[in-house]
């Protein structure tokens, strides 16, 4: 493709490629926040906005980017197009799911304000951090949206013993991993027979045959209402 | 006599203060015990003949002392250790020099630096250049700083070129006879690339070889319109010299803007290229382009290892050059012919080299607004980090990168000092990028074995006569290998991430091994008493005895003069 072919509207377009894969293509969120909103959380005004896309957020996902100057304004001003989208229509109730939330044991896995498991991710604000359409997703097939850093391991030691579990950290010679019930277990890795990484698996069951699709709506409406601080 | 005595006394309170002649340099394989220039020797294998920590012994290494530095930007330094001193630079344009017996720092040099310094890839350096009693230091404000050496002092500071177009300097300088060669860096930043060669006593340029070439001159037809302005090529990644041929070998980087070809059409020489000059003058001699008009930003900025060899039956006198690009190069180093051209790493740029080494490429992976998919990323199979080559084995060693990166077409408008490239990039999802210690049949460059360590490393490697390789990993690793079979003899968990090369040498007659990680360098040593009965008796003793014999010698003489 010829360098003219770019579209004159690089905001978006940079939007799409440098975005959208955390942001969605909408950027109505995803694995990353939900910026179509009125009002952004952490980008409270242009230059926090400009500052965040250039510099990425440190202890998050988010990460710097290599854009020039004026591709960070484009992209900004694109994003702040973004805000003028109508909010989303959260259909459920957020009290009605917070009880099924309670009733499905989430917590074994996931904590809410430091209460419950620590296997899966923390839920604190992920309704700040993922949009409904995800959340959605990912109670209906948890293994299409398994969250970074959440990889499932399994591995058979020399003698015999298989385990499953979550990969905490690994370099060249040792894994270290988690494994259901919230164990941890450090390996070298000429201990193990079996290392495999299932990078589409995830210790979550999907919920479609365990919730109506009212009661989705609820959890999803629970969900979303958890933005944290 | 008194003179012969005096003589002996001297070499023995080796003095803390630098003379690191070019002949030393030049004969730098006679004295393992120093490191005295980036790669060990001219000829850049990175090989020392040490051989007290060997494979019987070397799971008995144990850090002897660590020095921190205060940046925490990465600490890529290659150590020059001569007389009991180690130099080191450190990030972002600073140099050190430490005692060896103890670690401690002798002086610091700290450099104020200006705003607004442009560097793609960290604020980093790559280690100072030692001849005779000065420290050559490149800065990333783009300048050459002489130190003295016993001081830090600086005895000149000259500037290369304007850090704020973009130019900076992290390579690690050569020191020739009586001139520092530099490079320049800043392929993502529109420069115009060159080498340079500076008077050591004076700070004055000698030459200027611009590795663009400007109009009139061979090779600026590779440039459509001014492109060649913009052209990069630039030569970051410190190169070797073979003094019998007085050639001059370094590596070049890629051409700017990086992804977009289409406005510079051509070949674009002599970007991507290796270069052989004549150290005199920095004429051209010969140049091997890798990969004309190359869009996927593989600077062939890797360190040239020289090696003479027996060749399909013949000797030849070969360059070695496992390429940032994913092929492994053998070339002739008197003319430059084309060898050898091997896949060493995953790679969907190209379809194979031709019978002159020029890539067929694959068109699916350029950029574009969709997304092309390309293995290795702009990250490299290789990088700057160092090879080495094993005389005791015939295999040359490569850390391996092996991720991809899924590249979007952006726009690319020069400003000066801004990012020149023409894509963004985001990493190939539901993978973990992967990273390999190879070991390849130096003249064919078939994979004899492979350690998998895990990320893909940023860590440079170092062979020695004990039969081992030295090698560190992204997360933090620090090992030793079997230079034979891979297997792993010896591993230390350092906390940091290596982003540096490793060297070898010896403090009062024991043998280390030094190795920068996070923000630490690291001095391992065989336990004291291991080190000492190995070594010690054959450093000392026989400077002990030629000094008995000598005093013995004299007091004969003496008796037998006042007898006359």
């Amino acid at each position: 493709m010829a360098a003219q072919d770019v579209p004159t509207d690089e905001g978006s377009v940079l939007f799409q490629s440098q975005c959208g894969s955390c942001h969605g293509p909408l950027g109505n969120g995803g694995k990353g926040a939900n910026l179509a909103q009125p009002q952004l959380r952490r980008a409270t005004d242009d230059e926090a906005l400009q500052n965040i896309i250039r510099r990425g957020i440190a202890g998050t996902e988010m990460p710097s980017s290599f854009l020039t100057p004026s591709q960070v304004s484009r992209v900004a001003a694109y994003v702040k197009t973004l805000g003028l989208v109508e909010p989303e229509e959260i259909p459920g109730d957020a009290r009605r799911g917070a009880q099924a939330y309670a009733a499905l044991d989430c917590r074994a896995c996931h904590a809410v304000g430091g209460d419950g498991g620590i296997i899966g991710p923390v839920l604190d604000d992920i309704g700040a951090r993922r949009s409904a359409a995800y959340l959605r997703e990912a109670l209906l097939t948890p293994e299409s949206s398994v969250p970074s850093g959440f990889l499932q391991l399994r591995v058979v030691t020399r003698d015999g013993r298989a385990l499953t579990g979550i990969r905490v950290n690994e370099d060249g010679f040792s894994v270290q991993l988690r494994d259901l019930s919230g164990g941890l277990h450090s390996f070298w890795k000429d201990e193990l027979q079996t290392l495999d990484k299932q990078w589409q698996r995830s210790p979550m069951v999907s919920y479609e045959a365990r919730l109506t699709p009212a009661q989705l709506d609820d959890v999803v409406a629970y969900l979303v209402s958890l933005k944290g601080g | 006599m008194k003179t012969f005595v005096l003589l002996i006394l001297l070499v023995i309170s080796a003095p803390l203060s630098a003379q690191v002649s070019y002949e030393r340099i030049l004969d730098a394989e006679s004295e393992p015990g120093s490191w005295l220039t980036y790669s060990g020797s001219y000829g850049a294998q990175r090989y020392s003949t040490l051989d007290q920590i060997d494979r019987d012994n070397v799971d008995q290494l144990q850090a002897a002392w660590i020095y921190q530095t205060r940046s925490t930007q990465k600490f890529e330094v290659s150590p020059i250790v001569a007389d009991g001193v180690m130099y080191i630079s450190e990030p972002p344009s600073d140099a050190t020099a430490l005692d060896l017996r103890t670690g401690r720092p002798l002086w610091s040099y700290r450099r104020s630096l200006p705003q607004g310094i442009v560097t793609c890839c960290g604020q980093v350096n790559r280690g100072v250049a030692l001849l005779d009693d000065r420290v050559f230091l490149g800065t990333v404000d783009a300048h050459l700083v002489a130190l003295d050496a016993r001081t830090g002092r600086v005895l000149w500071d000259v500037e290369v070129a304007e850090h704020t177009e973009g130019y900076a300097i992290t390579v690690a300088p050569l020191a020739l006879d009586d001139k520092i060669i530099v490079g320049i860096a800043g392929g993502e930043y529109g420069i115009r690339g060159f080498l340079d060669a500076y008077d050591p006593t004076t700070g004055e340029r000698l030459w200027r070889f611009w590795t663009v070439p400007g109009p009139g001159e061979p090779g600026n037809d590779t440039w459509s319109g001014d492109s060649w302005e913009r052209g990069g090529a630039p030569t970051w990644v410190t190169g070797a010299y073979d003094p019998e041929l007085d050639l001059l070998y370094w590596g070049t980087g890629n051409p700017g803007p990086d992804f977009i070809g289409e406005v510079r059409e051509g070949d674009n020489l002599y970007s991507e290229s290796l270069l052989a000059l004549d150290p005199d003058t920095g004429e051209l001699r010969w140049y091997f382009q890798f990969l004309p008009h190359d869009i996927h930003d593989y600077d062939s900025t890797q360190v040239p290892v020289l090696v003479d060899a027996e060749f399909e039956g013949e000797p030849r006198k070969l360059v070695l050059f496992p390429n940032r690009n994913g092929f492994y190069y053998v070339l002739d180093r008197v003319t430059g012919e084309f060898l050898v051209g091997k896949q060493f790493a995953r790679q969907n740029w190209a379809f194979g080299l031709d019978e002159n080494g020029r890539p067929i490429e694959n068109p699916e992976t350029i950029a574009d607004r969709d997304g092309a998919v390309v293995y290795p990323d702009d990250d490299g199979a290789a990088n700057w980090y160092s090879p080495t080559y094993s005389p005791q084995t015939n295999l040359i060693y490569q850390n391996v990168r092996e991720t991809g990166a899924t590249y979007y077409l952006a726009d690319a408008t020069y400003e000066p000092g801004r990012i020149y490239m023409g894509a963004s990039r985001r990493p190939v999802q539901g993978e973990d990028p992967a990273g390999f210690l190879r070991a390849l049949n130096a003249l064919t460059g078939d994979l004899v074995w492979e350690i998998p360590v895990h990320s893909p490393p940023w860590a440079g490697l170092m062979s020695t006569s004990g039969g081992l390789v030295f090698s560190g990993t992204t997360d933090g690793d620090f090992f030793a290998a079997d230079a034979e079979t891979g297997d792993v003899l010896w591993r230390f968990q350092t906390g940091g991430g290596v982003y540096a090369n490793p060297i070898t040498y010896l403090s009062e007659g024991r043998q280390f091994i030094a190795i920068a990680a996070g923000s630490s360098l690291f001095n391992f040593a065989l336990p004291e008493s291991t080190g000492r009965t190995m070594a010690f008796p054959v450093w000392a003793m026989g400077i002990a005895l030629v000094t008995l014999l000598a005093m013995l010698g004299g007091l004969i003489r003496g008796r037998s003069r006042r007898a006359d």
